[in-house]
Parts: structure tokens; sequence; C-alpha cells
């Protein structure tokens, strides 16, 4: 990075922390972080999506829908998510390479379960075993997105579906009074006003959902805990930064960026809630239509 | 028969009882079942005593919140929010790493000899240090649902306590606390919980599974590992979790009966049970 970088062990105190901390490695690491803030930024929305789907199917008037809603919401209740995620990441993972090698090799004389191993055909191995590094990375990445958006998917579900019972009923029976058909009622009047009684619930979520970006580690993704207990183990003079074990500091720094993270959600959070509660039929509404009147 | 076999062998294998090696190859159901559950063992040890000492410091940290004084205020608030904004995974490592280093930055126990340092060392195997960092979590969380109750508290018993003379020790243990504990127990039930859930990350973070003696999770996972099958082992976890949550709903229920046995039948407030989820 900087010219007097090229022989660190001469320099003083300031100076090598200045290389230390910009040498290619740390570009890693300070690269790990857009993982967290890219799996935040793909899994809310889809896990709002999820969420959305179930709340709608839970409510359904064909009952199969309206359990399959509700089975899907109730399923992560009373379980520690840490179990789905491990559960589904192998699962997904053998799901896809199942259906491909159903697709691509239907003769295939051997099993597919051999005791202790899972064997598809050659073509049907995902990614391919000749696949760049990169693919195998977007793909183990992909699948621990889709993961977090099945879990958390569930948890907003549970919480638009109390958001849609918490509308005041009359505005549903007004807006049927008018002649509007089932699914003018749900997309105009409806959803339109759930939003401020899903925030709270949904803010909560957001900031577990900030708090689990860390499990990612553990589906053998490279993020941030990764590069933290990389970087920060301890390198002796063969290298070309020794230093003793920093794990400790470079946990403490991960906390204050998750502290930083938390506070910042909650401020914005805070904003929103007071955005949508105008023209709202709720106490903060009301509140605020007497400030501007 | 080959079931009381497995029984014989791993059912308290997580205390390092029984059979050395956990199962290599033809692993049975009842195998799995039975050292999972050993497992679980070691999640119900985390929960009970977490929440217990945590109840008690909760108490504390939410009366320092609620109070008055900037000097006790403030380390409340900063430490509620230290713990409750940052994620358990990390404040394992964290925790890890610090306890590690513990002996290494030269605390020297030299007067009291090899007594304190074996117990410098203690930290940071799990039944030590795990439960240290469980017991700081959940009393902030803890703290944060009591100081809301303690918020809540309706101000015509305190009028009530104050004209009939009581007050500072006596006014908080006969009116303050057990109201503060009604309206809370609902939302400490939620987090109990939570606490037993969490208690399924500690040998996935940092803290080594000393001779492979772990929890549910841990033998879970070394299954799935062993079997490449996960259809078996994450859904006996997935049960084993269940009964427990259904047992601390229970337990808890009881307690919030006798809480609220002086109100009438409509009044009382029912248990609306609504487990979150990681923290």
């Amino acid at each position: 990075m900087f010219e007097f970088c090229t022989d660190p062990s001469t320099l003083d105190t300031f100076r090598w922390f200045s290389c230390y901390l910009t040498n290619g490695a740390h570009a890693l690491f300070y690269q790990s972080f857009l993982v967290v803030f890219a799996l935040l930024a793909v899994t809310a929305p889809v896990s709002l999506a999820f969420g959305f789907g179930a709340a709608a199917a839970s409510r359904a008037r064909m009952l199969p829908v309206a359990w399959l809603g509700k089975l899907y919401t109730a399923m992560v209740r009373g379980v520690p998510d840490i179990v789905f995620f491990l559960f589904f990441i192998l699962v997904l993972d053998q799901a896809i390479e199942y259906l491909r090698h159903q697709i691509n090799c239907p003769d295939w004389p051997e099993e597919i379960r051999q005791g202790a191993n899972f064997l598809v055909c050659p073509e049907a191995r995902t990614p391919s075993s000749n696949a760049p590094q990169w693919v195998h990375e977007v793909y183990g990445f992909a699948l621990a997105v889709f993961t977090y958006a099945i879990v958390f998917g569930a948890f907003c579900g549970n919480v638009l579906y109390g958001a849609m019972r918490a509308v005041p009923h009359a505005q549903l029976e007004t807006a049927e009074a008018y002649g509007m058909s089932r699914a003018q009622v749900f997309w105009r009047v409806l959803v339109p006003q759930m939003w401020i009684y899903a925030l709270p619930g949904l803010g909560n979520i957001w900031l577990i959902l900030i708090k689990a970006t860390p499990l990612l580690f553990l589906l053998g993704i490279e993020d941030v805990v990764y590069w933290a207990r990389e970087l920060g183990g301890s390198r002796n003079s063969s290298y070309q930064y020794p230093h003793p074990d920093w794990r400790f500091w470079y946990f403490l720094g991960l906390l204050v960026f998750y502290l930083c993270l938390t506070r910042v959600s909650e401020i914005a959070l805070a904003w929103l809630t007071q955005r949508l509660s105008r023209g709202q039929a709720t106490a903060a509404g009301e509140a605020l239509r007497k400030a501007t009147a | 028969m080959i079931c009381a076999q497995a029984l014989e062998a791993y059912g308290l294998r997580a205390l390092g009882i029984g059979e050395r090696l956990l199962p290599q190859a033809d692993i049975t159901l009842c195998q799995q079942v039975v050292l999972i559950g050993s497992g679980m063992i070691w999640n119900v040890y985390f929960g009970i005593l977490a929440l217990g000492f945590g109840f008690v410091f909760a108490v504390a940290l939410a009366v320092a919140k609620a109070s008055p004084t900037r000097a006790l205020r403030k380390p409340a608030e900063w430490f509620i929010f230290i713990f409750r904004g940052s994620p358990l995974f990390i404040q394992f490592f964290m925790a890890y790493e610090a306890f590690v280093m513990l002996p290494r930055i030269g605390f020297e126990f030299t007067l009291l000899g090899v007594d304190i340092a074996a117990e410098t060392r203690w930290f940071a195997r799990a039944w030590l240090g795990a439960l240290i960092v469980l017991f700081l979590n959940t009393s902030a969380y803890t703290a944060e649902i009591f100081y809301g109750a303690l918020r809540a508290v309706p101000k015509g018993d305190l009028e009530a306590a104050d004209a009939f003379g009581l007050s500072g020790w006596k006014k908080f243990r006969r009116i303050t606390f057990p109201t503060t504990m009604r309206l809370a127990w609902p939302a400490y039930t939620n987090e109990a919980i939570f606490l037993f859930h969490a208690t399924a990350l500690v040998f996935f973070s940092s803290f080594p599974a000393f001779q492979q003696r772990g929890d549910a999770l841990y033998y879970a996972n070394y299954f799935a590992d062993r079997t490449f099958n996960p259809f078996v082992p994450y859904p006996i976890v997935a049960i084993y979790f269940v009964i427990l949550t259904l047992g601390i709903i229970w337990g808890f229920a009881v307690i919030n009966r006798r809480l609220n046995r002086h109100l009438p039948n409509a009044e009382r407030q029912r248990l609306r049970i609504r487990p979150q989820v990681i923290r």
C-alpha cells in the first residue's frame, strides 16, 4: 500500500500498523463485510416475500392452503434456528443434486445413498467439479441466503399474519360494502394499512437477522468471523507481519461493528415508524395530525 | 436389546461416562437418539444455571437502569446495550479468546499454588466459560424485560404503598417487585425458551468439546457428517427441543398461576407464548 512497507520489521508502531492493516489479507477481510451487507440486502426482501406469502396463505379460504401457511410459520417455533440452518443447507444441497441426477442421468445403475455416502452421477454434481472457485463460493452463498430466507420468512409470516388481523375489521367491511371483491379488499385496503402494525415485529426480526449474520461462518462461508479468526491467529517471525494471538481484538472489532449496525438500525426504524404513522388511525398517527394542525 | 446396549454405552456419554469412542460405522437409530439425548444434559445444564443466576443479576440491572442516579443508570444501560446489540455468537468467540488469554496476561496466584492455576484454565472450558457468557447475555435481555415491567407498575399501587407508610426496601419487596414479576412473566417465559435455544450454540462457537463431550447439536452434527444424512439426527434434536420447550412453558405457567393467584379468574393474564429467534 505505502512505499515504506517493503520491510515492516524496521518500522515504528504507527507505520507498522498502517502497513499491516492495509495489506492484501486485510483487503479480503474488509471485503467480507460486504458479504454481511449482501446477505442482509438479499435476505430481507426475500424473507419478507416468503412471509407475505405465508401470511396470505394462512388467511386463505381453502383449508389445505391455510394449513400449509400455518405449518410453515409454526415450523420454526420451538426449535433453535441454528438447527434449521445446519439442516436446510444440507437438505437443499442434496435436493438439488438429486433432482439434477434424475434429469441428467435417468439410467444410472447405482443407488444414490450407499451407506454413509451420497453419490450422484458426475453430471449432476452441483456445482460441477471442474467449475472455477468463484462458482463454488457463489453457490454456497446462494444456498446460505436461501436457508436464511426460509427461516426468517417463517418469522415474518408470523408477524404479518398478526398485522393483517390487527387492521380494524370495520375497514374491511366498509370496503366490502362498497362492492369490492375479496382480492380488491386484500390489496387495496388490508395490505396498505397493515404495515404500521407489522413494523415493530418486523423491526425486531431485522435486528435479529443482523445478529444472525455471523452464523454464516457455520455454513462454511468465508465471512467476517472466518477472516477475524484467520487474521487474528498468531504469526511467527517467518511471516512478514509477525504478531501474537490477536483474535480477541479482531472479535472486539466485530462486536463494535455489530453494535453500530444495531444502533443505526434502531434510529432508522424509529424514523420509519414515524413516517408510516402518517395518516393512520393509531395514537401515533393522531399525534402527528395534531402536531401539524 | 441393542437399544439397551446403546443406552448403557452412550446414555451419559456427554458427561464422559460410558463408551469412549463415539459410534463410527453402522450407526443405528437408537445410538443417535441416545447420544443426542445425552447431549441435551448440557443444554439443560447451561439453560437452568444461566437462567437462575441471570434472574438475580437482571433484577439488580433493571433497578439500576430505572434509577435516577446517573452513576448507576449509565453502566446498566451500556451493559444491556452491549449484550443485546451484538450477536451471541461473537460474544462467545470473544469470551473464549479472552479466557484463553487469562493466564498469559500474568495473573499470579503463586500464593495459593496449584489450585488457582487450575482454576483459571477452567474459564476456557465450556462448562464455566460458556456459562458465564450465557449468564451475562440472558441477564441483559431479562433486565430489559424487567425494566419495562418496572416502569409499567401502576401508579396507584405505588401511591397506595406510600399511603400505607411503606418505603424503601419494604415498598420494593412487597409492592414493586411482585407486580413487576407479574407484568414481566409472559415476556420472561419467551426469554427462557430463547435462552435454552441459544445453548445450542455453545459448542459451535470456539468452546471445544473436551473429549467429545458435547451438547445435543454437537452430536447431531457429528452424525450428519458421518452418515451424510441430515434427515435423522436434526429432526431428533428438533423433537428434543420441542419437548424441552413444552416443559419450560409448563413450568413457567405454574409459576405464572401462582403469581396471579389473588386475581379473579377473568383478570388473570394468560401466558402467550411467542418463542423468539436467535439472539
